[in-house]
């Protein structure tokens, strides 16, 4: 399959001397949920910056569409819609005239039947004659959201779109993405919270200090990098754990009666077999047990951690 | 060529001029008539004539010039400078648009307000003095010329600028000073001939010079000459902004 968005050795400099991106290689595939995480200042809002035109790069190509977002500008910006990480919006402009001026800026003729399901769709039409500066937090949201919708744009970006929302608006967030990516819309989000890329993404980006860590099938990273945590509630209770379970770095709760084994499942360390065969060696006996996944989020900060 | 987008843009930058209608135009009104009543009366009264014009008249150009000026300048950079301020400068620079179009729409519109500036200040005027245009057609010619060029120079300010005092500092520090020593209000020619010679440096003394000899047929400095430096002026201005948007100075870097 073709990718949508394939960005090949990017560089960012900014004029300050800083340098917020490295040789970033990506390949977006049409039609997918893409998260791209990483912590503040890993230059996720750089990058998207680049793809949409409004920085410049340093080094690298990006292709849209396989068109070049330099020489092919007019066609590769039609093509996107970008809902930024700050509340921006003319305090002055109404809703419907902000959204009508969005559709124009980016070349399409006036259709206010489309605006007005658009306003629909992010519950805004009653305010469609409000001005922006009357507007909650919430609802300016939604309007920038409206602003990048307003010219059918066939890649939507979202950078951190869920930072300070509420839950409502969180919840119908991701009501309007899936329903645009039924309808073959290409979504790319930033965020770091990771239950968000884990709930909503068909795959993740790793970003941090300006390289991109690892690009992973969500599923896929889960199963090769996710660690497991066995759990065993024990039948007698346990003072001490004897030396030779040492290498296992088992955990014992406070009352004694819980131990706690982290493993992964790349069985790099011990695997639970040999662990239960040591355990019975030293007469320690269990009533139950348990595995765990472990999250998105344990991920992420030993991905880090390795990395450092 | 992007139409929707440069009429989007233009009609939004007029949108806001007309929520500050009465600002925009009473305010001219008044200051005109101030400058009527100062230079027009008291000093008038003592001045007869200026090369053979009534002086009530001959200020008439200049007083014109000094409102194109300013307000070409602060239109243009307010209007760039404004987006810029609040974020909201994002979408224009991610959107299917050319430089050029970006140009033409804000300095378009910064260039339309101020003209029609210039004709309620040139009817107040005609309000006050009797009004002959000997040159109809290059009067309007050096009015839109003298906007579109100071306009582009204001568009060029509010992208340098990086916050309000850097906007305020170039129209205060540089354009009025130089209008009122550009013989809005004189003929270059009442000064001794050092201080001529030192305002032939001024531009806008080919301006308000120009613009003068297309109201009575008589200029300080060749018209040929005053329309080449506006003309010049308007291809530097041109030549930085082409500059601006190649690197991205102040805007994408
Ligand atoms: N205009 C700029 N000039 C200099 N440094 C910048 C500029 N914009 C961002 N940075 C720096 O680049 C890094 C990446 O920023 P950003 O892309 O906003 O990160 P993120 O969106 O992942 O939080 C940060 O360290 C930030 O301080
Ligand atoms: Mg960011």
């Amino acid at each position: 399959m073709q990718s949508v968005i394939s960005i090949s050795g990017v560089s960012k400099t900014y004029a300050s001397g800083f340098k917020a991106l490295e040789d970033i290689n990506l390949e977006i595939r049409r039609g997918e949920i893409f998260a791209l995480l990483g912590p503040n200042g890993a230059g996720k809002t750089t990058l998207i910056s680049i793809i949409c035109g409004i920085v410049n790069r340093t080094a690298g190509t990006v292709l849209v569409d396989g068109h070049d977002i330099g020489r092919d500008y007019r066609t590769t910006r039609s093509l996107i819609g970008l809902v930024p990480q700050e509340l921006t919006a003319d305090m002055w402009e109404t809703v419907f005239n902000a959204c009508a001026y969005s559709r124009g800026l980016f070349g399409k003729s006036a259709n206010p039947g489309y605006i007005e399901k658009v306003l629909r769709d992010l519950s805004l039409w009653d305010k469609r004659d409000a001005k922006s500066r009357q507007l909650s937090g919430g609802m300016k949201r939604r309007l920038l959201i409206a602003k990048a919708l307003a010219h059918e744009p066939r890649i939507l970006f979202l950078d951190e779109p869920t930072a300070g929302v509420d839950v409502e608006l969180r919840h119908d967030l991701w009501e309007m993405v899936r329903r645009l990516r039924d309808d073959g819309v290409t979504i790319i989000l930033t965020t770091h919270y990771i239950e968000e890329a884990e709930q909503m993404a068909d795959r993740i980006g790793i970003i941090n200090g300006g390289k991109i860590i690892l690009v992973e099938d969500k599923a896929e990273l889960m199963r090769k990098l996710g660690r497991k945590q066995l759990v065993l509630e024990l039948r007698e209770t346990l003072s001490e754990l004897p030396s030779q379970l040492d290498r296992y770095k088992l955990e014992r709760s406070e009352d004694g009666k819980r131990l706690t084994y982290i493993y992964d499942t790349k069985a790099e360390r011990p695997g639970i077999a040999s662990l239960l065969r040591d355990l019975d060696a030293a007469g320690i006996g269990f009533r139950d047990l348990d595995t765990e996944q472990s999250s998105l989020e344990d991920i992420f900060v030993g991905l880090l951690r390795e990395k450092q | 060529m992007n139409q929707y987008a440069l009429w989007a843009i233009y009609k939004t930058e007029m949108a806001r001029t007309f929520r500050t209608l009465l600002q925009s135009i009473v305010s001219p009104v008044i200051s005109t008539s101030l400058y009527f009543v100062v230079f027009g009366a008291a000093i008038g009264s003592r001045i007869q004539e200026v090369n053979g014009i009534a002086y009530g008249a001959f200020i008439v150009p200049g007083l014109i010039m000094l409102s194109l000026l300013t307000q070409s300048v602060a239109n243009a950079s307010f209007g760039i400078y404004f987006p810029k301020f609040t974020g909201t400068i994002f979408e224009l620079l991610s959107a299917p648009v050319s430089y050029l179009e970006i140009v033409i729409a804000y300095v378009g519109a910064a260039a339309t307000k101020s003209i029609v500036l210039g004709l309620i200040i040139l009817i107040t005027a005609s309000l006050f003095v009797p009004l002959h245009i000997e040159h109809p057609f290059w009067m309007v010619a050096f009015l839109v010329l003298t906007a579109l060029t100071f306009s582009l120079f204001g568009f060029i300010i509010g992208i340098w600028a990086n916050g309000f005092e850097q906007l305020q500092v170039v129209p205060l520090l540089i354009i009025t000073p130089l209008t009122f020593l550009g013989g809005s209000f004189y003929s270059i020619d009442m000064l001794p001939p050092a201080w001529r010679t030192i305002s032939l440096f001024n531009p806008v003394v080919y301006l308000v010079s120009g613009f003068r000899w297309s109201f009575f047929g008589h200029a300080d400095v060749g018209v040929g000459i005053s329309l080449a430096a506006t003309l010049g002026f308007l291809v530097v201005c041109l030549a930085i902004v082409g500059w601006i948007f190649r690197t991205g100075y102040r805007l994408k870097n």
